[in-house]
């Protein structure tokens, strides 16, 4: 078992701009309204690297900066840990287009901006951080992995850290292989239990069972963009925050395995 | 902060250079480098004609005729078929089931570190696509283009159950498996990890390389004042890890940093080397003059191995540094598991490899790199990773985990 606080919370998505919208939505005081977002223009970015930043970058820092705030914590003294399931998926589609055409010509900034963690450096880069950054990956349990990295490099740090996870869907035909629901970032900044002020508390631990089945949400819609989103699929414990009381969540991993999470609200 | 040191009780690697350990060492102790010019072709999942590029490659031989078990078929790509290939050699696969039956299928992470998984097969998918632009029915995606791709099917094939992720930060990748690993099991989340990397040739890294202009019309040359860039490798490797006491090499410390400066340019002054070293360092309990031996990153690019080269002088003073890429080329998410193999064979052999193809050491690169082959015994190993989005990490080995503070 892993005990630790929840200092920050940060959600971009479809209806929900911030924490606040979403909390009032998951908690069953305002109904979910799917509506666009404004196109995330992420503070955190200077205006040159938003212009080459990936739509997958420019929506996990837009969640990372709203839970740094709420922490109320300097991200230059931060480690970082990034998720996704799909990465970039826009400039996977445009190069493998190209490469098909027989135009072998990728622009330096696109092949860069390929890599899983390009959101991960134009974090360090943003922020001018020099602290350790990860980019993790897991498929349908991306998420579920990188809460339990963050929680762990927390606990051993005895030290706050940071995770965005985030997806978006492929364009055409890698949409028909790989379906994905809307664009999703989520972030967390998670700390040892002692550190205050806290927003939650959090204990994880191992559900012992390898057919475990995720905690769904209320909502029918939301639930369908939880099964939809790999991102998205870390909704039941945004719900469980946005709870007043004691709630617990289970959360698959990758594999089959999951993480059994129980909040406290502080 | 000092950590726990973690036994590596198995590893395995394969490159261009030969399957399993013993081939690697072989080619290192021979100067044998795998490395062949390019040549378009078709070819499996290298199927375009492609572009013509004037370069050298480190290919792993044979690919075209594995074949994985029936019940892992959706899994089927290049880069699975590499990791599966490396599975079997050293025994690996068998000490690692061993290990799971030992310790129970959830106390057993699978960590993989992967640039680019599948995307050959996702790209060869885009040249089947129909007259609508639809992918061939046959195209899975989550069992070859993910990064999932090849810790689930490690997982299945050690049958582990503990967490399993996939670690993607480009050329740091499979370095940093080793610093989560350890994590886990000092949380006492996990007692065992099957560690590793795979990335294999595809024509996105060849042309996005070419693109940056850091492909070499040489087999590259680490640390030359002639350098003029990369020759891109495939390769897998894999490890144990485990938390006992009587292992004859230990994960003693790892350091991660960013340089927060640039996406595919390091730190010119290496800022963020610097700080990946001294933290794998001081998680290692260990003084500069504890490293006998340092696996570079040396890429071969201009800007890598200045930078680097000033670090290390920086950090490491005059510890005995080299760069093995001119053996099988830069394995990009496999460098930093297969190089850390090296440094493991370096400690269990008693031998340091030098730089191939270097002649003329820059003198812009104040670290003091070994040219030749060198035969001696050593204490303590250093490796260096390094990649896109200033992701580094460095990662230190040695013998005895009871004895490491003592400098040897």
């Amino acid at each position: 078992m892993i005990a630790c606080a929840v200092l920050g919370i940060g959600v971009y998505g479809p209806g929900f701009s911030d924490w606040p919208a979403a909390r009032a939505v998951l908690s069953g005081a305002a109904a979910y309204v799917r509506s666009d977002n404004a196109a995330p223009a992420s503070g955190l970015l200077p205006s040159a690297e938003r212009r080459r930043a990936t739509p997958a970058t420019r929506i996990a820092l837009t969640a990372a900066q709203q839970a740094l705030i709420q922490a109320g914590l300097d991200p230059v003294q931060i480690p970082a840990v990034f998720a996704s399931s799909s990465g970039n998926p826009d400039i996977i589609h445009d190069i493998c287009a190209m490469l098909a055409s027989d135009d072998y010509q990728i622009s330096p900034t696109k092949f860069h901006n390929s890599v899983h963690n390009a959101a991960s450096g134009y974090y360090s880069i943003a922020v001018g951080s020099h602290r350790a950054v990860t980019s993790l990956c897991a498929l349908d349990g991306t998420a579920t992995a990188a809460l339990l990295e963050t929680a762990v490099q927390a606990i051993e740090a005895d030290a706050p850290v940071l995770m965005v996870s985030y997806d978006l869907p492929y364009p055409f035909p890698l949409s028909e292989a790989r379906p994905t629901v809307d664009a999703w970032a989520l972030a967390l900044v998670v700390a040892p239990a002692t550190f205050k002020p806290a927003i939650a508390q959090l204990r994880l631990s191992d559900d012992g069972t390898n057919d475990a089945v995720d905690t769904a949400l209320s909502n029918p819609l939301l639930e369908s963009i939880r099964e939809g989103n790999p991102t998205a699929r870390m909704l039941p414990l945004f719900a469980a925050l946005a709870q007043s009381g004691l709630s617990e969540v289970v959360l698959r991993q990758g594999n089959g395995r999951a993480l059994r999470v129980s909040t406290a609200a502080c | 902060m000092k950590s726990a040191p973690v036994a590596i009780s198995a590893f395995t690697a394969t490159t261009a250079v030969g399957r399993g350990h013993r081939a690697l060492l072989d080619a290192l102790n021979a100067r044998r480098s795998g490395l062949k010019r390019y040549e378009a072709r078709s070819d499996f999942e290298l199927d375009s004609a492609g572009p013509a590029l004037d370069t050298w490659i480190g290919e792993v031989e044979g690919l075209q005729s594995i074949t994985l078990p029936e019940q892992w078929a959706r899994y089927d790509c290049r880069n699975n078929r590499l990791a599966w290939l490396g599975l079997q050699q050293d025994e690996f696969i068998t000490t690692a089931r061993a290990a799971v039956e030992r310790y129970g299928p959830a106390r057993v992470a699978v960590i993989i570190g992967t640039s680019t998984s599948g995307i050959a097969h996702a790209e060869r998918a885009y040249r089947e696509r129909d007259a609508e632009g639809h992918l061939p029915q046959s195209f899975s995606y989550a069992t070859t283009l993910n990064n999932f791709s090849a810790p689930a099917l490690v997982a299945q094939a050690v049958g582990a159950t503990g967490p399993t992720f996939a670690i993607s930060t480009a050329c740091s990748s499979s370095a940093k498996v080793f610093a989560a690993a350890a994590r886990l099991m000092r949380a006492g989340w996990i007692d065992a990890a099957v560690v590793g990397g795979v990335d294999s040739l595809c024509m996105t890294t060849l042309c996005g390389f070419a693109a940056l202009e850091l492909l070499s019309r040489d087999p590259c040359r680490p640390y030359d004042v002639a350098r003029s860039g990369i020759s891109i490798g495939e390769g897998a490797g894999f490890a144990l890890m485990e938390m006992r006491a009587d292992a004859p090499v230990y994960l003693l410390g790892a350091g991660e940093s960013s340089d927060a400066h640039h996406m595919s340019t390091p730190h010119p002054e290496g800022l963020g080397a610097r700080l990946a070293m001294r933290g794998a360092l001081d998680a290692a309990g260990l003084a500069p003059e504890s490293i006998d031996y340092v696996n570079l990153h040396g890429t071969a690019t201009r800007s890598n191995d200045s930078a680097e080269g000033r670090a290390v002088a920086d950090v490491l003073g005059s510890a005995a540094s080299s760069s093995t890429k001119g053996w099988f080329g830069h394995l990009l998410g496999a460098a930093g598991i297969v190089e850390s193999i090296v440094a493991l064979l370096a400690l269990k052999n008693g031998f340091l490899p030098g730089t191939l193809n270097t002649t003329d050491v820059d003198p812009d690169c104040p670290n003091s790199l070994l040219l030749d082959n060198a035969t001696r015994h050593i204490s303590v190993a250093l490796s260096n990773s390094f990649g896109f989005g200033g992701s580094n990490c460095s990662v230190v080995f040695g013998h005895d985990a009871t004895t490491q503070s003592s400098p040897s």
